[in-house]
């Protein structure tokens, strides 16, 4: 499996995200948000955690509009597998990628600690190597992972099963305790919590591989 | 030309930033104050000179960029 990992000014978990593809197998192409093209090949894209361009007018607004995100979007369009995590997931959504919205935490603090999730569907390249209502424990570390959405789109993610993680206690206010979600072809996957930061056990937790061996075992050709 | 854009949360999203401030102001012997929201002004100075042009320039913007219209609205204030 061959993975691109995108760097944005402000990107910080992009190193932890390419060696957890590497612990799971992947040969990994780290591509500079100048870039306005893919690696030829490329089996799926990570956009990883960080303060993107500082945060500045909203979290993930302008690296949604760097040059590389519009190859991301055709990838994407194409039903290339895309896993955005915490900055990740919020240029994800700023793309309208993924519906919705990552407002401030309602307690308004910045939250870092390992939470407990429930993994809400296991129909995924990312969440088939648990089965559906696993409890799993995965770092977040986010000032604005408070997941929105109107009910109506909220109602749709329910009723498609595209909600790919909630959380057991939610720390942010997200809306039904949503932690990650997927798109309409279940390909892309944006998450608060760092699956990247807990691959082995003198991590914390070592969960988190589970999900890059589960792609690379759903993404290589048998 | 000069404009603003002011960018605030829709009415129905639970603003927690207004909400601290609103609790901040209790706590400070302001009472009454039934409800904050706080927002962004961002100001601008194009080079249109025409104010219809200025507007639609502005909204384009405010739909590609300055707004995230999933959970935020804006209003333009263009300036003679």
């Amino acid at each position: 499996m061959h993975a691109a990992v995108i760097t944005f000014p402000g990107s910080n978990c992009d190193r932890d995200l390419a060696v957890a593809f590497e612990a799971a197998g992947a040969r990994v192409t780290r591509v500079w948000h100048k870039d306005t093209a893919l690696p030829a090949g490329v089996d799926i894209v990570g956009l990883p955690g960080g303060f993107s361009f500082g945060d500045y007018l909203r979290c993930g607004a302008i690296a949604a509009r760097a040059p590389i995100t519009r190859a991301l979007a055709e990838f994407a369009a194409a039903g290339g597998p895309v896993l955005g995590i915490c900055n990740g997931f919020q240029v994800l959504v700023e793309t309208g990628m993924l519906p919705g919205a990552l407002l401030r935490n309602a307690g308004l603090k910045y939250i870092c600690k390992p939470v407990a999730l429930q993994v809400a569907t296991a129909e995924s390249p990312f969440t088939s190597g648990w089965a559906q209502g696993a409890t799993i424990t995965l770092p977040i570390a986010h000032h604005d992972g408070n997941y929105t959405a109107d009910p109506a789109t909220l109602d749709r993610l329910e009723a498609e099963d595209r909600i790919a993680f909630t959380y057991a206690d939610t720390p942010n206010g997200s809306a039904r305790g949503i932690a990650g979600v997927l798109s309409e072809n279940r390909r892309v996957l944006g998450m608060m919590p760092h699956p990247e930061r807990a691959i082995a056990p003198h991590q914390g937790a070592a969960d988190g591989a589970i999900l890059f061996r589960t792609l690379l075992d759903t993404l290589t050709p048998a | 030309m000069k404009a603003r854009v002011v960018v605030m949360l829709k009415d129905g999203v639970l603003d927690p930033q207004g909400e601290a401030v609103r609790h901040a102001l209790g706590s400070l012997g302001f009472d009454g104050v039934n409800g904050v929201r706080q927002g962004k002004l961002i100001e601008l100075e194009l080079a249109e000179t025409d104010p219809a042009a200025a507007e639609a320039q502005l909204r384009d913007m405010c739909e590609k960029l300055l707004a995230n219209t999933v959970i935020e609205s804006y209003r333009i204030e263009l300036q003679p």
